[in-house]
């Protein structure tokens, strides 16, 4: 099976975030960035399927040049090839733009693909549209938030996660997975691949030979600010034992805040 | 027009679409725009009348066998064809698991924009803004949509119903469609319950969630017996006592689990790390209990206790027992 696993380079979780001030976006000046965590179960789970199945996995990433260190690290972890779709444009939050992207470079570039993974959404837009759209685009089934899948004779089933339980999806191929934590447990990269990885080249391929147009990749939707949330401050400290301070608590959120 | 999907799960009418047809009917009235509500599924129309009152002033039904059990090819297709019968000028779903799956499908299909999990609808100079957390709430991303129709989801438990119900009664409309079955290449065939019928982090009223302080799994069955207390309450965790596998990765809450925005919030033995605070600072009271003085969770709780969780939580249950048995 041939699968594409599609990463994303995001700021590491640990990070403050700051705002610009002269455009809705992120200072990155001084951010440490890594793999969007999802992307991780989604290239470990693609690594599993190659050991149990055969096939090839190929790391995709769309953005800046500065992508590629998230695909050396997929390199690193085991993917055959890694390929960069070159986008030079900063983080716009707009996943039909980045769909229509992967759904073009699948079409034109990867048409050996049985399968897409994605994590289940970035850690910085927090979208979780791109694989559904995708999908879309692609006429594919999508399944997301996916914990566990189970690859039988000619079908397939996924378990998904819903509020306080889980689906279970059966689906053909080609399709398009979106991967949960619970779904594996990402390896480290060994010294040697990472060592392998370093001399790896790295493809690029540019929107222009994707052969998208303008219309293609107009923004669907315009981000008009990015603000702070508003800072909490800390509250009242209970004093007293234990047994006073609890009573107290619980008469303050029943009798004044009445969350119950 | 503004349309809103309404999810039916386990023969109900989820809470969260509710919330969201009452925030489209807000907005709608702001721009003199009908707010309406879709129907889609098998034998659905006998839940159009609970829907007026909650906001909407048409209820659209898309009744087909196809559509007895989710299939999202097949319904963004029913759906596609309800928009170009209908021509709403946005559609909103709530941020559930089902409407984050269905809605990127159907915004594709329509070829628009989606604004996902919004916290923040406002109209200005006669459009609609969509606010949303970006960085797991460490930032607030405000949009516009650039087609037509615009398409957003609405997180759960930030959004009121009506305060005041809306009219009694209101126009039924079917709405015939046209499925291909073979277009359909995915479809649930099975809910599986976890652990009993919980009640999910993303959808509780209230959460009481575990950190390292909690020591060990077994002390989880705190938490449990603390929520069963409350109405509506659910487990959290942090990421730290998920990933020592003290409860399963559903109850994380934060960054790299659900982001959430309960009524009350209590976290025992939890630190505070950043991805934490993200993803829990939007909850309207926070409550936090902790040995530790310093521990950065106590930066944004309303209330704290400075003390050992293990004498605190049975005098919690002590106190609420006491005050649900008087009342």
């Amino acid at each position: 099976m041939n699968i594409s696993v599609l990463v994303k380079r995001v700021p590491d979780t640990e990070s403050r975030i700051r705002i610009r001030q002269d455009a809705p976006g992120i200072i990155e000046d001084g951010l440490n960035f890594v793999i969007s965590p999802y992307d991780e179960y989604a290239m470990e789970e693609a690594l599993r399927i190659r050991e149990a199945r055969g096939g090839l996995v190929r790391a995709v990433s769309i953005g800046r040049e500065d992508a590629s260190t998230v695909l050396k690290k997929c390199l690193a972890m085991g993917a055959d090839e890694a390929v960069l779709v070159r986008d030079d444009l900063p983080e716009t939050y707009d996943g039909l733009r980045t769909a229509r992207i992967v759904a073009r470079a699948v079409e034109k570039k990867f048409p050996d693909a049985d399968l897409l993974l994605f994590g289940r959404q970035s850690v910085g837009a927090d979208n979780a549209q791109v694989p559904g759209m995708t999908a879309e685009l692609l006429g594919w089934p999508h399944v997301g938030v996916v914990t566990k899948i189970e690859w039988g004779d000619g079908e397939a089933t996924a378990f998904r996660e819903i509020e306080g339980a889980l689906e279970k999806v059966r689906f053909s191929l080609p399709a398009v997975l979106s991967a949960q934590k619970g779904l594996n447990e990402p390896r480290y990269e060994t010294l040697k691949g990472i060592m392998a990885a370093k001399k790896k080249p790295i493809p690029v391929i540019t929107l222009e030979e994707l052969e998208l147009t303008a219309e293609d990749l107009a923004p669907s939707i315009t981000a008009v600010e990015l603000s702070a949330p508003s800072v909490r401050k800390a509250g009242t400290i209970l004093e007293g034992d234990p047994v006073e301070a609890a009573r107290r608590l619980v008469e303050i959120l029943h009798g004044e805040a009445k969350v119950f | 027009m503004i349309c809103v999907f309404i999810e039916i799960r386990d023969g109900k009418i989820k809470k969260s679409s509710l919330e969201t047809l009452a925030e489209a009917r807000r907005r709608a009235d702001e721009l003199g725009w009908p707010a309406a509500a879709v129907l889609a599924g098998s034998g659905v129309e006998k839940f159009a009348p609970e829907l007026f009152p909650h906001g909407a002033s048409k209820v659209y039904v898309i009744d087909d066998p196809s559509l007895e059990h989710y299939a999202p090819q097949a319904c963004a297709a029913a759906l596609a064809e309800m928009t170009a019968m209908a021509s709403p000028k946005a559609i909103f779903f709530a941020a559930s698991a089902l409407g984050r799956d269905l809605a990127p499908r159907l915004a594709a299909r329509l070829g628009v924009g989606l604004a996902s999990d919004c916290t923040g609808l406002s109209v200005r100079d006669g459009k609609l803004l969509y606010t949303r957390p970006v960085y797991a709430g460490k930032a607030l991303l405000t949009l516009e949509a650039n087609g037509s129709p615009a398409m957003a989801t609405l997180r759960p438990n930030v959004f009121p119903l009506l305060s005041e119900p809306a009219a009694a009664q209101g126009e039924i409309a079917s709405v015939p469609v046209q499925i291909d079955p073979a277009s359909v290449k995915a479809r649930v065939i099975e809910k599986v319950s976890e652990d009993g019928a919980e009640i999910d982090v993303s959808e509780a009223d209230i959460i009481v969630a575990g950190g390292r302080g909690l020591k060990g799994p077994e002390n989880f069955t705190l938490l449990k017996e603390l929520a069963a207390l409350l109405p509506k309450a659910a487990v959290g965790a942090s990421r730290s006592a998920v990933d020592s596998g003290w409860i399963g990765h559903q109850h994380q809450v934060g960054q790299t689990g659900k982001t959430v925005s309960p009524n009350l919030y209590m976290a025992f033995g939890v630190s505070g790390a950043i991805q934490h605070l993200a993803g829990m600072s939007s909850s309207k009271y926070i409550v936090a209990v902790n040995k530790d003085p310093e521990a950065p969770i106590f930066r944004v709780a309303d209330y704290g206790i400075v003390g050992d969780l293990f004498e605190v939580i049975p005098a919690l249950k002590a106190a609420l027992i006491k005050l649900f048995s008087d009342s």
